[in-house]
């Protein structure tokens, strides 16, 4: 019998976690869905943006965005690109198979202050949309909070969107909530937009009267936040997610400090006039 | 204030290790080095130490939790005890002394790592007026005063003797159950060593370093500084200045699968590592210039920004004596600090 309730209060101690589902997504993109092994609970409380250290004992432990919203109280999901050692191994895992949990870490989008009442642009490119899909439920689980909601997603191809399914049919029948979707190159059968996400943004001619969110590859975030400038946005309305090496989690181990701030602890949320203080090294 | 001989002072050692791990200087042939101290041991306190102090805080390999499946595959974590038995360390310098005070920063803060938090309650701190600085010494630089650093007990060596002041209850605890042993002493016996200290620190060769145009809020500006690319051409990343770092807090950890399951442990790891921040997508410091830049930037304006102007460096000049290629923090403050243009 394991004592994991006790010591889970310690950092860097895990929860014990089991899969009860396993989404394929994308030919390198699955989504776990866990609940305690112990109690078979959500572990722990969070708020969108926040992440959380995954770990097959013995094959290497790393941080993902939690991209189920705070109102699922059934289960924590995570999305994970095989990429990797670890996220190899886990693409093998089945349902009923344990890994380890410990979280949550970072800073959350700021979902009870600065967003509410503010119509909410959502950008995202590839497994971007994981840290999104978390602000984007929430927000949609809080309907009355927040006004006009876009989401401006795209992926390399059709079969590179992740939760497709969600958006389109979910997401894009809600009220005031509409989901633009684009892919990098034309395809047949597909009959949504194709370019790039930046293009596609400006095609779309938001109004700056709203928060922006953006998270992808860097040259996504770089290209999307010079068209939301060009578009008449401020910094201070758009928010982003920075990507940094971690070990800890809890801003000891050092490898994901950049200036004076830990990406683990003071991020991994951003606020795009807060990140121009860093150093260019992110 | 105490006193013992110091032909005497094995005696002192042995009485205290009898009942507690005794972490003092001892010489190793070549290198003077803090060691666990057992009977027939020789305590050096006039020669630095190749490492710090700081080993008894944060060894550098420590065993975190083991995993184990049961026959149903599922995870059993156990977590590993923490430090549960007092410990004294002896002989530490001023420099090493608020080392500490930087690394409790770090650990202590929340969330509160146990395993440092567990070493700190126990240990028992003796610190050491410095006597015979070395040539590297620059600790004033910090604002060090080496003649006084506050420990649980601070020792005084004057001519043949070794003194002791208690500071705290604890030390208070240590130094009556020493009583036997100890002569009384007066407080004034240990006063022309600390002058004599105080004195020796404005003759060595780095005492007139500087941390003028450092600090908090030069972020932008020093880190543009075209210096770097000159300083850090001859920087081979062999981590050294980071394992003879008494402040350095960085660490990896990792998963030992071995035959009675997975060992997850810690271990120091250096910023100086070409895959220090290497990641699935990509590593955000490819060069050496980069990482060369945030090890020292993190010392000199990363921390003062985070811990009210406070530099994690503390002068103790181990990095200037053991780089291979001669390339120091000194080098750096003094290169581009000063007088702004």
């Amino acid at each position: 019998m394991s004592n994991n309730a006790n010591i889970a209060q310690e950092a860097l101690i895990p929860h014990v976690a089991k899969i009860i589902n396993v989404r394929s997504q994308t030919h390198d993109v699955k989504t776990f869905a866990v609940v305690s092994s112990d109690d078979g609970g959500v572990m722990f409380d969070h708020m969108p943006g926040q992440c959380a250290m995954v770990s097959i004992p013995g094959v290497g432990e790393a941080m993902f965005s939690i991209t189920s919203s705070p109102t699922n109280t059934k289960f924590k999901e995570f999305s994970v690109k095989r990429c990797g050692i670890l996220t190899e191994v886990m693409h093998s895992l089945v349902e009923g198979d344990e890994i380890t949990v410990r979280g949550p870490y970072g800073k959350q989008f700021p979902v009870e202050t600065e967003f509410k009442g503010e119509n909410l642009l959502f950008i995202a490119g590839g497994i971007g949309i994981a840290p999104l899909r978390s602000v984007i439920n929430y927000v949609r689980s809080n309907r009355d909070n927040y006004g006009v909601v876009d989401v401006l997603y795209g992926a390399r191809s059709s079969s590179d969107l992740v939760e497709y399914e969600e958006m389109s049919k979910e997401w894009a029948s809600d009220k005031d909530f509409n989901v633009h979707i684009t892919i990098d190159r034309a395809e047949d059968g597909w009959e949504g937009n194709v370019g790039f996400v930046p293009t596609y943004l400006k095609e779309l001619a938001f109004d700056n009267n709203r928060t922006a969110v953006i998270c992808g590859p860097p040259i996504m975030i770089k290209f999307v936040l010079g068209g939301l400038i060009e578009m008449g946005f401020a910094k201070t309305q758009v928010y982003t997610t920075l990507e940094l090496k971690m070990k800890c989690g809890i801003g000891k181990c050092g490898r994901c400090n950049i200036g004076s701030k830990y990406v683990c602890k003071d991020g991994p949320v951003f606020r795009c006039d807060e990140i121009d203080e860093l150093p260019n090294e992110y | 204030m105490k006193k013992i001989a110091l032909a005497k002072i094995d005696s002192l050692l042995e009485a205290i290790s009898k009942d507690m791990n005794l972490f003092a200087p001892v010489d190793n042939k070549s290198t003077v080095n803090y060691a666990e101290w057992k009977s027939g041991d020789v305590a050096v306190f006039d020669k630095m130490t190749v490492r710090s102090a700081k080993d008894a805080f944060f060894p550098q390999c420590e065993n975190m939790s083991k995993f184990s499946r049961d026959q149903d595959n599922k995870i059993i974590i156990d977590k590993l005890e923490t430090c549960d038995k007092d410990f004294v360390v002896m002989g530490v310098r001023g420099c090493d002394i608020k080392a500490i005070a930087v690394l409790d920063k770090v650990f202590l803060s929340e969330p509160v790592d146990t395993f440092y938090a567990a070493r700190r309650d126990h240990s028992i701190l003796i610190s050491l007026s410095c006597s015979k600085p070395e040539e590297t010494c620059f600790c004033t630089t910090f604002g060090i005063d080496p003649a006084q650093p506050k420990g649980d007990v601070e020792m005084y060596i004057v001519s043949d003797y070794a003194y002791f002041n208690t500071v705290t209850a604890k030390g208070e605890k240590l130094i009556s159950s020493l009583n036997n042993l100890l002569e009384n002493a007066k407080d004034s016996d240990i006063d022309s060593a600390k002058v004599a200290t105080r004195d020796i620190m404005c003759k060595l060769p780095l005492h007139d370093v500087t941390t003028d145009g450092w600090g908090a809020g030069v972020l932008e500006e020093m880190f543009n500084r075209p210096e770097w690319e000159q300083l850090s051409s001859s920087c081979i990343g062999c981590g050294t200045c980071t394992y003879v770092c008494p402040t350095c807090q960085c660490y990896d950890i990792r998963d030992y699968n071995g035959s009675n399951g997975v060992t997850r442990y810690r271990c120091w790891d250096s910023c100086m590592k070409s895959d220090f921040t290497m990641m699935a997508h990509g590593n955000n410091r490819t060069t050496q210039l980069q990482r060369f830049r945030q090890r020292f930037m993190h010392k000199l304006v990363y921390s003062p920004a985070n811990n009210d102007g406070e530099f994690s460096c503390v002068g103790c000049g181990r990095c200037v004596a053991k780089c291979p290629v001669s390339m120091n923090i000194v080098k750096v403050i003094k290169t581009m600090g000063g007088e702004k243009l």
